[in-house]
């Protein structure tokens, strides 16, 4: 095709991109060498110091990174495990599958932040519907109070608000597939489990992968479900790195070092991203 | 063997379901009810438990002077915002897609699955990074708390949710539909605009509405970059949960603001069915 029209149609997108992005990059580089505070502000020069700091003296942010790999690494299982299962129901003919299929969907529709307020008027302690019947049981767990529990109610929340999504990428994957090989299974007179371990699980093996990755780069970034759920609370037993972030930058402005952290954050972020990848493509695939 | 299944399968629909409704269902009666019900232990069902009454309803269209919340001047910012960025993203998003799918490009070792990579890439990045800087570049050009600068920044969000669907979709509509329209004469921005683009509409329709739902319930980029002059839906609706906001209106306002993108789940659920998204996620 024509040489010269390629750019004209790619460059506009590529470039505005670049165009937002390569000044905040940069600058969180540069930023991170500096001591800018909110008692001084700019762009002085500090070398590695604020790196020194983080990697000696910052116990809170390794713990609120092993949190966050926590989180969103049980989130994502959760939501992989419920999500196939709920998109294995509704691929083949069920009654009202299409009902089904959209109510399924619509919790991802709905902004995390504000159905995370309904959360905590429904996980209120005394006042929610959730301890009102677990009354009868005669228990009454400290759903955002609770330094252990408070970890599963954040969880409940990412689960309900990113199954649909999860669910949508399986779905979509599982109609896809080609019919062949479930009718020669079907031929082999092939029980429904076996169908499922030896054709359709292979088969979707691609698509899985493709869907975890996505979900665990979603989840990684978990950040305003907490904010509004338990303010990285009771103490500091929610808090993820990006809150934690959040905090020392732009609560406490020491914008050299929330910058070091953050551009820290990225590089573990891209490399641990990365060997997930590589390590799922060749579990799953069996390479 | 079949029956205990069909069995298990219901079931774990049903108690999903339950799930999924639970905090919707919640929220509509919380609505309708007045501090007594609230406050005075748990109530669930309507006339029977409580009294309903439309006072969580009517606070939403009072102005704040009166004692309400004024969500709708942040409805509008929540739409214009989220529309104007979704249509800057699908249209540059789409403009480059389609030449990735189309054309080679080579620069060095960077080709075109390279530049592909680097537009998706942008999801990885956690808005904490970007938010420092932004926040201290759109200070410098005065484009904090404004419309603009968040616009800016969503373009960053969603073109490459637009770019991932769009070559996906490209890469399925067939390049013979392209060379026949330049044999007849088409140069190649006519035979994009005439003949690729309207065989592409669900390609199209499904990448606007990722970018909508994207767009609409990003909360974070919101609530750093703006603060009095332009307030997003989310970031008005928690203030709302911080102050003394009851939960009656509360629950109004959020309902409200989740409604619209219950659409967009029929209209996901309608290509869906029809095998248009399988090719976006491979």
């Amino acid at each position: 095709m024509n040489f010269n029209h390629k750019y004209f149609f790619l460059f506009p997108g590529l470039f505005v991109l670049i165009g937002i992005l390569i000044f905040p990059i940069i600058f969180v580089v540069r930023l991170s060498l500096s001591g800018w505070n909110s008692y001084n502000p700019g762009l002085d020069y500090i070398g590695l110091e604020n790196y020194i700091r983080l990697f000696t003296d910052d116990p809170r942010f390794w713990e609120s990174f092993f949190r966050l790999s926590f989180l969103s690494v049980t989130t994502v299982i959760l939501q992989y495990v419920i999500g196939f299962a709920l998109a294995h129901m509704v691929w083949k003919d069920i009654k009202f599958k299409r009902f089904f299929r959209v109510l399924f969907l619509v919790p991802m529709m709905t902004t995390p932040v504000i159905m995370t307020v309904i959360w905590r008027t429904f996980f209120h302690e005394s006042l929610g519907p959730v301890n009102d019947i677990l009354s009868v049981f005669g228990v009454a767990p400290k759903w955002l109070t609770d330094p252990v529990i408070a970890k599963f109610t954040v969880i409940i929340v990412e689960v309900w608000q990113w199954t649909p999504f999860m669910f949508l990428l399986l779905l979509a994957g599982l109609l896809s597939l080609p019919k062949e090989p479930f009718l020669a299974a079907a031929i082999d007179g092939a029980s429904p489990v076996r169908k499922f371990i030896y054709v359709t699980f292979p088969l979707m093996a691609p698509i899985s992968i493709g869907a975890i990755i996505i979900r665990l780069i979603e989840a990684s970034k978990i950040m305003d479900t907490v904010y509004v759920l338990t303010s990285g609370g009771p103490g500091t037993s929610t808090e993820t790195s990006s809150f934690y972030i959040f905090i020392k930058g732009l609560r406490e402005f020491q914008m050299g070092y929330a910058a070091s952290m953050s551009f820290t954050y990225l590089i573990i972020m891209i490399i641990s991203l990365t060997i997930i990848a590589k390590v799922l493509t060749k579990v799953l695939l069996k390479e | 063997m079949d029956k205990l299944y069909i069995f298990l399968k219901y079931f774990f629909i049903v108690v999903w379901t339950v799930f999924v409704v639970a905090p919707f269902l919640w929220a509509l009666t919380t609505s309708f009810k007045d501090f007594q019900s609230v406050n005075g232990g748990v109530t669930y069902i309507p006339w029977v438990d409580f009294e309903p009454n439309l006072e969580g309803w009517k606070v939403l269209i009072k102005s704040p002077a009166k004692g309400g919340v004024d969500i709708i001047e942040p409805y509008f910012n929540s739409m214009f915002v989220t529309c104007t960025a979704s249509l800057i993203s699908i249209i540059l998003g789409t403009l480059s897609a389609y030449a990735l799918s189309r054309y080679t490009f080579k620069a060095g070792f960077v080709k075109n699955n390279d530049i592909t990579f680097f537009f998706i890439s942008q999801r990885i990045m956690p808005p904490i990074v970007l938010s420092i800087p932004f926040f201290l570049f759109l200070s410098s050009i005065n484009l904090l708390d404004s419309l603009t600068g968040l616009i800016v920044v969503y373009i960053v969000l969603l073109m490459p949710i637009a770019v991932w669907i769009m070559v996906d979709f490209f890469n399925k509509v067939p390049r013979e539909i392209d060379e026949t329209a330049l044999i007849d004469g088409c140069n190649p921005y006519q035979a994009f605009l005439k003949v690729v683009l309207p065989n592409s509409i669900p390609g199209l329709i499904v990448a606007g509405m990722f970018c909508i739902i994207f767009g609409w319930i990003d909360f974070f980029f919101a609530f750093i970059l703006t603060f009095t002059e332009v307030q997003l839906l989310p970031v008005k609706i928690v203030a709302l949960n911080s102050s003394v906001t009851p939960w009656w209106s509360l629950s109004a306002s959020a309902l409200v603001s989740v409604a619209p993108l219950i659409i967009v789940a029929f209209i996901v659920e309608r290509y869906l069915s029809k095998g248009n998204l399988s090719g976006a996620i491979k």
